[in-house]
């Protein structure tokens, strides 16, 4: 028997969230009052689960490191959120949206989470129309949906580009609310460095005051950690430049298992890397492949020819392109999950096929759609003669209607104009499905303390489809949380407040002075930044998008010597007691420093291919699905959780068997 | 440009905290690709004085794609630098040419007092936003279908417009009178241009424009300069609009 029981609730799948809501444990409105709860993070997880807790009559401390709540990476998010509401009449339903996750997350995702976040996916869009969020509207007034990877149907609802920002304005304007009426007190720029357990429970946690150093105790009876994902391991990826893993890892030192590190999301669409100077990539959104196709020449000739800048992309004769998804995959074409599409880019590369200096790029290319909508327009506008260039005109106005942010974007990035030539991409990191293990009610292996959003595991399984995270973590934050933490603060009405001067606050508050002490004191000679960027080669390199035994073996190795010489030659200048982000960078590249170890150790272990987990030695060799990833359901159909001990080489595992009743386990072809 | 990359000198305002005076340095970079965007000419300079022992220069910054309003810098006497509707994360080196002095400062506004460095609390903007700036809406999630009120597509694309402001503070910057009416004006107008936010529209413009009076923000003349410097385009409707509200909301107030 395992020692995690993820309690899932007895009964149908489709019965199970309303039974569990009717059986569990209240807390009365008078009661509420009396009762704190820690949120660390302010993104959709954290607004939301801040505001609806705030809301319900806890007394609510938020935190987030950046100088306001509304800056949380979720803010970056660009194409859509996926629910389920048949507004297109394509015959989706909550089992599709339902049988899309838990397929495309290459059945490794648990059925009664993933059914639950189905279920609630059609209130998240109805929450948020009534805040006042502006989803992109048809002519008719009522909303526009558009297809993300992965599926068939249209279910992702957008605001242009910005999707990620209108949602989490929202999620911000349901906090400043209740900040205003003293529901919430909101701490900014402050970064929470460790949890504070008393008598086995989460009771508070110590934090950091970015401007002023100081380091200060904050209790609660339960702390719900909502800090995002740990993309940033990788050093280049498309996160924000603070996100980092910290709170999580934190968490995990002190009993919280981690689930699934090596489940990473390489996203297939971002702009290409172009110097060694280069800090971050950027996504572009894969609403894009609604409307673009991907090629690279057939010819090699061709792609010499482009490369030496000889010839131009739109030069190339529609006859010499490969559009190798749509070769590959007749079935779903450039809308192919994530994981399929990032690889087939890679193989493409990898043979020699790259459209740029590097050999690292692909075209992402408009001009079809471009002329499709700009036909489509002229002959609703009533111009049945119009010429050419019109019509291209027209069509670049409808694109730049749906899209026009992330072409700007790009041209400001890469100083070309992509409605005139295809732009070009190359996968990126981008998400991470792993974290630390939740069970049903959002709580981890510590009791009272709870992860949500991109910062647990428990959802997406092997890979995320798109639009999906921001349904999670508003579905997390919204509906979730607020009613299963009641179920634990039911038995704390009469607990009383949380004293902050017992010795296990006492305790913390001396380690993370201590470690901060030890940073400062190294003196040595090179910047953070030189770690984080040894560390993400080494990431990049052996546990980035195709993985083998021997790569993540030396993975492990590499990494703890890059630790080691980091405690030894790290240079913080500066002091601790003031505004100081080489040391704020210190403390999250140390603890990237070990969670790396273990993503590849992860990696090591789970010698199959699921997902964005692609094991070099488990490829399937014949038929029709010769060269896709071969997932081996007789061994690994399981979450790894695993469990600190003191050094993250000796992690002990933890299995959670997941079992599936509703969808049968299948080859997941996209043919 | 290619081979060596540029030289530049940069004059930047260095400042130990918020209660010492401030000063411009002067440094210098080489070897500047074109294709580097502003924030990473930071970094190289950044790592260069760490390497150096002495005090990197602070700046914020986060998502380095515009949209998280985190970064902000005035750059050669404008807010997020010379280039037009991008943030100054999103400002590439390719604007510059080799041997420029780059002159950089902190935006500049009472509201707005320096940290340290280039670092300034925008706090106040926050403060504005608890005061009004919501659809007083529980999240119970039991709200009516989200299509039971159709929206004219063209007030619902004014009120996403409007919805894009990220918060930096660059029309905060950018006026003589350190006005936040453009910042204000487009939370109120997205609000105003939507039924759902209709209901609360009085007591919201009273009360952010009141909150806004509190934090020390300038008057509003009229000179257009946000708009110019906004990174996202947010137009001087906006205002306009808030006027309007404004005045119909004073009217009718308590009577
Ligand atoms: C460029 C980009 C585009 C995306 N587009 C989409 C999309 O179109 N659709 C979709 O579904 N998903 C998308 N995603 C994924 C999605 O945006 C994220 O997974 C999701 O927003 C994460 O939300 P979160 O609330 O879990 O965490 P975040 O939004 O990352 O918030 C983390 C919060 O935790 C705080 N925090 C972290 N550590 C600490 C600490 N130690 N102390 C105090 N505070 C801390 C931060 O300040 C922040 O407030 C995109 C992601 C990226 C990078
Ligand atoms: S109105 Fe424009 S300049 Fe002002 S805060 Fe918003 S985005 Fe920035
Ligand atoms: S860093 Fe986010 S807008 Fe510039």
């Amino acid at each position: 028997m395992s020692v995690l029981d993820a309690k899932i609730p007895e009964g149908p799948i489709k019965d199970k969230w309303t039974n569990h809501k009717n059986n569990i444990n209240v807390v009365n409105p008078a009661n509420k009052r009396l009762i704190d709860v820690i949120v660390v993070g302010t993104g959709l997880a954290g607004g939301s689960a801040s505001a609806s807790l705030a809301e319900m009559g806890y007394s609510v401390k938020s935190f987030c490191f950046q100088d306001s709540p509304r800056r949380a990476h979720s803010i970056a998010a660009q194409g859509g959120i996926n629910a389920a509401k048949n507004y297109q009449n394509d015959g989706d339903s909550v089992y599709r949206l339902f049988y899309d996750t838990v397929k495309g997350g290459d059945y490794r995702g648990r059925e009664a989470n993933v059914y639950r976040l189905a279920e609630v996916s059609a209130n998240i869009i109805d929450q948020c129309v009534a805040q006042g969020v502006p989803f992109a509207r048809e002519y008719g007034g009522l909303l526009d949906n558009r297809s993300f990877g992965g599926v068939l149907v249209s279910r992702t609802f957008y605001a242009k580009g910005q999707t990620g920002q209108q949602l989490l304005l929202g999620a911000y304007s349901a906090m400043n609310r209740q900040i205003g009426k003293g529901k919430i007190k909101m701490y900014h720029r402050h970064e929470m460095l460790d949890l504070v357990i008393v008598d086995g429970k989460a009771r508070g946690i110590i934090a950091r005051n970015l401007i002023t150093g100081e380091i200060e105790r904050h209790s609660a009876h339960a702390v719900v950690i909502a800090s995002g994902g740990y993309g940033n391991v990788f050093f280049l990826s498309t996160n924000a430049m603070g996100s980092n893993g910290t709170a999580a890892w934190k968490i995990h030192k002190k009993g919280a298992f981690f689930a699934n590190p090596c489940y990473t999301q390489i996203h297939p669409t971002c702009i290409p890397r172009s110097g060694d100077y280069q800090s971050k990539l950027t996504l572009m959104s894969e609403s894009l492949r609604n409307d673009g196709r991907i090629w690279v020449p057939k010819n090699m000739e061709d792609v010499e020819a482009i490369r030496s800048g000889k010839l131009k992309p739109t030069q190339i004769a529609e006859e010499n392109r490969d559009y190798y998804l749509e070769r590959r995959y007749p079935a779903f074409g450039n809308l192919v999950p994530r994981d399929v599409a990032s690889r087939a880019a890679k193989e493409r590369c990898d043979a020699g096929y790259g459209v740029n200096q590097t050999g690292e790029a692909v075209y992402l290319d408009f001009s079809s759609a471009i002329q499709r909508y700009g036909k489509e327009a002229a002959l609703v506008q009533g111009e049945k003669n119009a010429s050419a260039e019109r019509i291209t005109e027209l069509g670049e106005e409808v694109i730049k209607s749906k899209y026009g942010n992330l072409f700007q974007m790009y041209e400001k990035i890469v100083d070309d104009n992509p409605y005139k030539t295809p732009m070009m991409i190359y996968p990126a990191v981008h998400y991470t499905m792993g974290g630390i293990w939740v069970d049903y009610n959002l709580m981890t292996t510590i009791p009272g303390c709870y992860a949500a959003g991109e910062a647990n595991f428990s959802d997406h399984g092997a890979n995320r489809l798109g639009a999906s995270a921001l349904m999670q973590g508003l579905a997390d934050g919204y509906f979730v949380l607020p009613y299963t933490i009641g179920d634990y603060l039911a038995d704390e009405i009469r607990t009383g407040p949380i004293a902050t001067d017992s010795p296990e606050f006492d305790q913390a508050e001396k380690d993370v002075n201590d470690l901060i002490d030890k940073l400062m004191g190294i003196q040595g000679t090179k910047s953070v930044d030189y770690f984080h960027k040894e560390l993400g080669k080494v990431m990049w390199n052996n546990v980035g998008m195709s993985r083998n035994a021997a790569g993540l073996t030396e993975a492990q190795e590499k990494i703890r010597k890059i630790r080691e010489e980091f405690w030894k030659g790290v240079r913080i200048p500066g002091d601790r007691n003031e505004l100081n982000p080489e040391l704020e960078k210190a403390i999250r590249v140390a603890d990237f420093l070990e969670l790396g170890e273990l993503f590849a150790k992860d990696a090591l272990d789970r010698n199959e291919s699921c997902g964005g987990h692609f094991r070099e030695e488990s490829v399937e060799e014949s038929g029709e699905q010769k060269g896709e990833a071969k997932r081996d359901d007789v061994n690994y159909k399981y979450v790894a959780a695993w469990e600190w001990t003191g050094d993250p080489g000796q992690a002990k595992l933890h299995k959670e068997e997941l079992e599936f009743n509703d969808i049968e386990l299948k080859q997941r072809s996209y043919k | 440009m290619s081979g060596k990359g540029m030289n530049l000198t940069l004059k930047i305002w260095r400042q130990k905290n918020a209660q010492s005076k401030g000063k411009m340095e002067t440094y210098n970079v080489s070897g500047i690709s074109e294709h580097m965007s502003f924030l990473e000419m930071l970094d190289v300079l950044n790592e260069q004085l760490i390497n150096e022992g002495t005090e990197p220069v602070a700046f914020d910054h986060d998502c380095r794609e515009g949209i998280c309003g985190m970064c902000s810098l005035y750059i050669n006497g404008e807010a997020h630098g010379p280039d037009r509707g991008v943030t100054t994360c999103q400002l590439h080196m390719r604007m510059f040419n080799d041997g420029d002095t780059i002159y950089i400062e902190p935006f500049r506004a009472k509201a707005f007092p320096v940290v340290k460095d280039l670092v300034v609390d925008r706090s106040a903007f926050d403060r504005i936003q608890h005061a009004g700036g919501f659809v007083s809406i529980n999240t119970s999630g039991n709200t009516q279908d989200a299509n039971a009120i159709p929206i004219p597509k063209a007030d619902a694309d004014k009120a996403f417009d409007a919805a894009t402001c990220i918060g930096c503070g660059a029309c905060v910057a950018s006026c003589k009178n350190a006005s936040a009416m453009l910042y204000v004006s487009a939370k109120v107008s997205q609000f105003a241009l939507l039924p759902q936010g209709k209901i609360e529209a009085k007591e919201r413009v009273l009360n952010m424009v009141e909150q806004m009076d509190e934090e020390g923000f300038g008057n509003c003349t009229n000179t257009g300069a946000c708009e110019v410097e906004c990174p996202k385009g947010i137009s001087l409707e906006n205002i306009a609009r808030m006027n309007r509200e404004y005045l119909s909301a004073s009217i009718t107030k308590e009577s």
